[in-house]
């Protein structure tokens, strides 16, 4: 029926010819979690293994499913949600607090005065840097380096402060409400940021230093799970993992939201430099200098932001959005974060559905472990930086 | 870039009248709706034609209708190169809501096919792994459906606590 000009790009799930030595082992199916410390939350990996080598892999999920869609649902009242959509992604919080804002204030036309907007932009970007910290962090830990785990949540330790000041909570803030913020932030909310932006920078090098050069890592990373460009599109990859793979792709700067298209900033890509284009290490660097990006965007912030400005003034007293449905993406430290709305006019959402950005981008694990050693599965499941919290929702 | 106008014209041109249809929204973003036995066939044309090229798959939902009995999945789309968006919308009758799968098309369907038959009852012909993904393989229902009923116990265990 339809002519079609050109195949798609090539998914293909079979082993690479030269895996092995040729000798034919007993194949073994190994169960990994979903209590195993690698596998950042709940997540259960059936392995089928010739020797050592992974010749399938399939995840189970489910096990932290709450089904907040549904409770959502029966909350009569949107407000209410925000809570829940904390509890998605629980270590950035504040992202999902400003995508499903923005959604809602698309949805029932809010502006929001521009004290505001700085806030949550500020907010955001030290919650991806927060977020990248502990990424990096665990995902050194998992391959075997303790110490970069222990710098680099010295550094969020100061990101959770500045949030605790704020907002009262260090993990799970509802601090962004729909139309506004739920308080103003302390008085000593600009200089704590800037001192904490001078203080932080000098540590990325130190960073690297001390583990994205480390030989050890590099040879624990360079090379594995390989994600070409074409299957990441494919499979709907988003965040950092497609950019490690060298796709120029950031919802920032391609489909700006809030007042991002005020900043200046680069998007950083994966370049092969270690290794092969798309593999574990271009994925952690791609954090590593992204950290830097945030850096830029919250100096800009803080220069340009306004003293005045009530942070409440937008907020509706009853939020009953027309009749209507919205997708609403905004980018997290993990991707793209998507919310589809169905509202009836009433005052609970008649369907709310996140398109959560791990979910996503843990179904590409399949086709990017075959041939990979059982070790490397490690290295390749933290290279992707999953919440299970969200995968689950 | 294109409008939802004028991707409905192109796919009225191409599948006729009758199988795609505009749902204008003022509000937000118009839709359109397609019939369940094209959608295979739609969503390769929208994949691979040139000036279209919907390279990537942002989001699949399984919705009930509650008021129509109806189950309807929506596709939100998104090109890569071309930079527009496209809602798509499937309508089925709740008792036999069955349409092909796009797993062949865009592999992100791949989870999120299994999740709306999970959570919907939504059976996607094709689909090369139809488990469900979040539930128990054994669980009674389907959560997301407005009339759902938990079981009262599961093996053995009681669920409302």
């Amino acid at each position: 029926m339809t002519d079609v000009k050109e195949k798609g790009p090539e998914v293909t799930l079979t082993l690479p010819a030269d895996t092995g030595n040729g000798l034919k082992t007993q194949e073994m199916i190994i169960n990994m979690g979903p209590q195993h410390p690698s596998t950042h939350g709940v997540l259960r990996m059936e392995l089928t293994l010739n020797g050592e080598i992974v010749t399938k892999a399939i995840p189970h999920i489910g096990y932290l499913h709450r089904c907040f869609e549904k409770h959502s649902e029966a909350m009569n009242d949107y407000a209410k949600v925000i809570p829940y959509v904390d509890r998605m992604d629980y270590v950035a919080a504040m992202n999902n607090e400003l995508g499903y804002a923005i959604a809602m204030e698309r949805l029932m036309d809010i502006r929001v005065n521009d004290r505001v907007e700085y806030i949550r932009v500020i907010m955001a970007e030290l919650q991806r840097v927060a977020s990248h910290l502990l990424a990096i962090g665990t995902f050194g830990l998992d391959i075997g380096a303790f110490t970069p785990f222990l710098y680099c949540f010295i550094e969020r330790e100061k990101i959770l402060d500045i949030f605790e000041k704020a907002s009262g909570a260090r993990l799970l803030y509802n601090y962004i409400w729909i139309g506004g913020l739920m308080n103003d932030v302390p008085a000593d909310f600009k200089s704590d940021t800037a001192a904490f932006v001078k203080s932080f920078r000098p540590k990325i090098k130190e960073l690297n230093d001390l583990l994205s050069m480390n030989r050890i890592f590099i040879d624990r990373t360079a090379n594995i799970g390989v994600l070409p460009e074409k299957v990441a599109i494919n499979y709907g990859v988003s965040g950092p993992s497609l950019r490690g793979s060298g796709v120029k792709w950031d919802l920032r700067r391609d489909d700006p939201y809030s007042i991002y298209d005020r900043f200046e900033f680069d998007v950083i890509v994966g370049k092969g430099e270690m290794g092969t284009l798309g593999d574990c290490w271009d994925r952690y660097i791609v954090r590593v200098w992204e950290m830097e990006e945030s850096l830029k965007i919250i100096e800009q912030a803080l220069d340009s932001m306004p003293d005045d400005g009530d942070v409440q003034e937008a907020i509706p007293k009853k939020i009953r959005p027309p009749a209507g449905e919205i997708y609403c993406r905004t980018e997290t430290p993990r991707g793209e974060l998507g919310y589809y709305i169905i509202s009836d006019k009433s005052t609970s959402p008649y369907r709310i559905k996140a398109r959560a950005p791990s979910f996503v981008n843990l179904s590409v694990l399949p086709a990017i472990s075959i041939g990979a050693m059982v070790a490397d599965m490690v290295a390749i499941i933290g290279s992707i930086d999953i919440v299970l919290g969200e995968v689950d929702r | 870039m294109k409008t939802t106008e004028e991707l409905h014209r192109l796919l009225s041109a191409q599948f006729g009248d009758e199988t795609c249809e505009l749902k204008p929204d003022e509000k937000v973003e118009p839709w359109i709706v397609v019939k369940p036995e094209v959608i295979r066939d739609v969503a390769k044309f929208l994949r691979d034609e040139d000036g279209l090229r919907f390279d990537c798959l942002m989001c699949l939902s399984g919705v009930h209708y509650q008021k129509e009995n109806e189950l309807g999945v929506t596709y939100h789309l998104f090109s890569t190169s071309e930079k527009h968006k496209l809602a798509l919308k499937v309508i089925m009758p709740e008792d036999n809501a069955q349409l092909p799968s796009v797993e062949q098309i865009w592999k992100t369907a791949d989870w999120y096919e299994r999740e709306a038959f999970d959570m919907f009852g939504i059976r996607f012909d094709g689909h090369p792994d139809p488990r469900r993904i979040l539930c128990p393989d054994d669980w009674e229902g389907h959560p997301l459906r407005k009339d759902y009923q938990v079981q009262e116990f599961y093996r053995g265990m009681k669920v409302e606590y």
